[in-house]
């Protein structure tokens, strides 16, 4: 697992993602008010991109087609048929206002290659 | 003719003049003289705060204006304060000077505040909150970004504090009990409201005990025993009220805490009575409206000497809107004693607490905060006593629907539906069949009923499903369940209790998360009711309404530049495309709206070709006004019959960038050949030899719909301002995602033509202005190319960091 520091606070602004690029890595970034989450940045529906979704609470919904997935754990929870489903998620800091992302290391190989 | 007995009224307030109310529908007459000393006319005291809180004028809380004292030949000494009553001679002296006599007298003095002996509370700053005069006061001293403090949170501290709060005051409320209304709620319950009220953004101090006033002459600050010191540019003590009594030692009366009266308000002089908060029956003081009218009407009979039956003093109950939080309380509440049972039911996500105390399955208390719609169900219990075995398992379940009819029938005409205006049963019935009420609307109109706390909407919708007979039943619909209200409640909501941003609805009347439904609907609710000038936040909205462009299914965007009326230059073709070489925009498509579209934009690309295009953005991606497409009409059609370009052209300027409901779209043709299809628009303006027909509630999409006649009209200035009523009336009164279409079918073109085109003069500007204000604030959204809402709206965040190629691979 590596750390990473990703960008200032303030530059995602409260309830709203943004999508931040390690090699082929695109992940999506959420500020939940000072908790910030990272997933993968692509619905598995139909590849929408989730950082533009609206977020439901702990939740982001994604834009093209209303999939509502969890921030905490990845999972989809609508469409219900679907709650298998996943992203991959990423946990998230703060050190000194700047975002931080720990990716595995074995997915940073992947995104390098 | 013997001429009419003299009966004085000292006090005129609320409880003394429902009194002579009453009085005035018996047959024996009086000649009446009421004392004030305040200089205004009878005004309802309850509704004090939401004049603190802007929403009502002084006038619009006058109960009795000075034409009602004239025609009932009352004559009203304001501004005269009585300061002895000699109950021998049977006659009042007055501050003036002045000796009144009286063949009868009522004493209706009601109650002061409750001032404790706090060090400094004579400090200039410090404020009750009882009438106008302090009302007015409060008024003056509070600003955006004074410090206030309430001490005492009972219901006039909370009030008050939620009064200072609109007025964009900081707000702390010092409470000396454990949990706020200490008297009606328990300890879950206080604190479910004060949850409530911090997320409304005012303070709450519990078990908070006020050691002293700081400052100089001038209030500064509120010293606590545990040393606490909160800053105070002003202070409101709210301790409680105190009845007005001392006057009736002067009689001679008999006085404990208050005005000793018995079961017919009769004081120990045959010829002197005593109503409202100033007396005490049967060792019980009283500060409700309820109590006080009923009061009254025992009072009254008495008076004209048809003795109905005593007065009896209820269980007490309160039913109230605290800060736009339904507050019910009846009986006993506590649920530690001996042989009582509990009955609970919580939701802290919507904030709802309800709690039932039964003793032998019968019930002795309630408490219902977020949530009092089953109030009248429980108050009912409480009255009867009745055995509730049978309703065990459903005690906390609203009642099977069918009931509400019954309940309503059997209510005496008399009764008092609406506390807050003094509306009874027998004047909403008498308001539908007299002047054919048949909506709740048209009922607060005539009526004023529910237009108070509204905590009697219920029984009012009610009592219009009975008797009404064409009662339309206003959706019900709620708008999603992160804020389960209907649009029409939200909308009241947002604008009585002042919310201005998506999250304090959703704070305040929600789970305080919302999603895709809700978010985007209260965006448009707070910037529709607040004309533009709301807290705008852009997470609330959907992708298109934060990059102003049409996410596209491969995450892309489409951009469409507003050209007026379908109008486009030479100079502008070039440069559009320019741009789409340039961006290599993977389409460029002729719109179905007059226009071009440019498809499969990268975000980050949006704002540099808006700076390129130079235009105006074409609204295409949102909720809003899309465009006017117009025929040639007289410029250059043999058979044009009227300018249908500078027509469309200019009704376009004056309704662009505004939101709407849905899509709103709109033609203006030249002739009726109808070139540019305006039968199937939003709007559309269709001309003819001399005139202008406006249609409205068109549709070609899912469905087809001719567009109903709105009004014809002769000069082009008259065609758009009609337009312009019917969109801005749509704008207010639709529910969100509703089109044009539906509106007017839900409604009807009659009430639609009545509340626009011929409405009164007065509300064809209100619309107009409130339009005008919207069109103020609004602005072009692509400049916010050169201001972007925050600093990455459409960057491309780079990391800080990228891990080494080494480590990645090692």
């Amino acid at each position: 697992m590596k750390w990473l520091r990703v960008t200032q606070v303030e530059n995602i602004p409260v309830r709203q993602g943004r999508v931040v690029r390690f090699g082929s890595l695109e992940l999506a970034i959420f500020n939940l008010g000072g908790a910030f989450r990272a997933v993968e940045s692509r619905c598995p529906h139909k590849q929408g991109p989730l950082a533009d979704g609206i977020v439901a609470g702990d939740d982001i919904i994604c834009p093209l087609h209303n999939w509502r997935i969890s921030l905490d754990s990845g999972f989809v929870k609508q469409p219900k048929e679907h709650a298998e489903t996943c992203v991959k998620s990423f946990p998230c800091r703060v050190e000194q206002g700047v975002v931080m992302v720990a990716i595995p290391e074995d997915v940073l190989r992947e995104a390098a290659a | 003719m013997a001429k009419p007995e003299r009966l004085a009224v000292i006090g005129n307030g609320m409880a003394g003049v429902a009194c002579v109310e009453q009085v005035l529908r018996h047959q024996r007459k009086f000649q009446i003289t009421i004392f004030g000393d305040e200089t205004h006319v009878n005004y309802n005291r309850i509704l004090l705060s939401s004049v603190l809180a802007g929403e009502r004028n002084v006038d619009e809380i006058t109960i009795n204006d000075w034409d009602w004292y004239r025609s009932n030949g009352i004559e009203l000494r304001a501004g005269v304060r009585v300061v002895g009553i000699d109950s021998q001679a049977k006659a009042l002296t007055g501050d003036d000077g002045s000796v009144t006599e009286f063949d009868k007298l009522i004493i209706a003095t009601g109650s002061s505040p409750f001032v404790p002996p706090i060090d400094g509370v004579d400090k200039d700053g410090v404020f009750t909150f009882r009438n106008l005069d302090d009302t007015r006061g409060l008024l003056e001293r509070s600003r955006p970004g004074a410090k206030a403090v309430v001490i005492g949170g009972g219901l006039l501290g909370l009030e008050a504090a939620r009064g200072l709060q609109v007025q964009g005051c900081d707000v702390s409320v010092v409470h000396l009990a454990d949990w706020l209304m200490e008297r009606q709620l328990d300890a879950a319950g206080g604190r479910y409201l004060a949850h409530k009220m911090e997320n409304l953004g005012v303070r709450v101090l519990c078990g908070a005990n006020t050691a002293r006033l700081r400052g100089n002459g001038r209030v500064e600050g509120v010293e606590l025993r545990d040393g606490r010191v909160l800053d105070a540019d002003l202070v409101v003590v709210a301790a409680g009220i105190r009845p007005n009594a001392a006057i009736g030692k002067t009689a001679g009366l008999e006085v404990r805490r208050g005005i000793v009266v018995d079961d017919f308000l009769r004081t120990s002089h045959p010829d002197i009575f005593a109503v409202g908060e100033c007396v005490e029956h049967r060792g019980q003081l009283f500060g409700l409206v309820a109590p006080l009218i009923e009061q009254g009407k025992v009072l009254a009979a008495t008076l004209a000497g048809a003795e109905t039956a005593a007065f009896e003093a209820s269980v007490p109950a309160a039913k109230l809107k605290i800060m736009g939080v339904d507050v019910f309380s009846a009986g006993d509440v506590r649920d530690d004693q001996e042989g009582v049972e509990c009955v609970r039911y919580e939701d802290p996500a919507l904030g709802i607490y309800k709690k039932l105390v039964l003793r032998d399955n019968r019930l002795q208390g309630v408490v219902l905060v977020g949530d009092a719609a089953d109030s009248r169900r429980y108050a009912d219990w409480l009255k009867t006593g009745e055995d509730l075995s049978a309703q065990r398992r459903s005690l906390l379940f609203p009642e099977p629907l069918g009931d509400g009819g019954l309940d309503v029938a059997q209510m005496p005409n008399a009764e008092t539906v609406c506390g807050c205006n003094g509306v009874s049963k027998g004047d909403i019935i008498e308001a539908i069949h007299a002047k054919g009420v048949n909506t709740l609307a048209q009922l607060k109109e005539c009526t004023r009923a529910a237009t108070g706390c509204g905590s009697c909407t219920g029984l009012c919708e009610s009592l219009l499903k009975a008797v009404a007979p064409e009662f339309e039943e206003e959706s019900k619909k709620v708008l999603c369940g992160c804020v389960p209200f209907s649009q029409e409640q939200l909308r009241e909501i947002i604008r009585t209790q002042r919310l201005k941003s998506v999250q304090e609805v959703l704070d305040v009347y929600g789970n305080g998360f919302g999603c895709q439904t809700c978010k985007p609907a209260l965006s448009y609710l707070v910037d529709v009711i607040w004309c533009g000038d709301h807290a705008e936040d852009r997470s609330a909205r959907f992708i298109n309404d934060r990059v102003h462009a049409n996410i596209q299914n491969d995450g892309t965007f489409s951009v469409v530049p507003r050209m007026r009326g379908g109008v486009t230059s030479p100079a502008e073709l070039r440069k559009i495309a320019d741009v789409a070489e340039k961006y290599q925009v993977r389409m460029v498509k002729v719109t179905g709206s007059q226009r071009l579209d440019l498809l499969g934009v990268k975000k980050e690309d949006l704002p540099k070709i808006w700076a390129e295009l130079g235009m105006p953005s074409g609204q295409a991606y949102t909720k809003g006004v899309r465009m006017v497409k117009t025929c040639v009409g007289t410029d250059f059609c043999r058979f044009g019959t009227q300018n249908s370009i500078d027509t469309g052209i200019e009704l376009e300027r004056r309704l662009e960038n505004l939101y709407t409901p849905h899509k709103f779209k709109m033609a203006v043709v030249g002739c009726p050949r109808n070139c540019a299809e305006a039968t199937v628009k939003d709007v559309g303006l269709i001309g003819q030899e001399g005139s202008w027909q406006v249609v409205v509630g068109g549709a070609a999409g899912k469905g087809v719909r001719k567009a109903d006649l709105l009004i014809t009209v002769e000069t082009t200035p008259q065609a758009l301002e009609a337009a312009e009523l019917f969109f801005q009336y749509y704008r207010e009164n639709a529910n969100y995602l509703e089109r044009s279409y539906d509106f007017v079918e839900r409604l009807g073109m009659e009430k639609v033509r009545k509340e626009t085109v011929y409405a009164p003069e007065g509300k064809q500007q209100a619309l107009l202005e409130r339009l005008r204000k919207s069109k103020e604030r609004s602005y072009d959204a692509w400049l916010e190319r050169d201001r972007p809402s925050d600093p990455t709206q459409f960057v491309q965040i780079q990391p800080l960091e990228q891990p080494m190629p080494q480590e990645a691979t090692a």
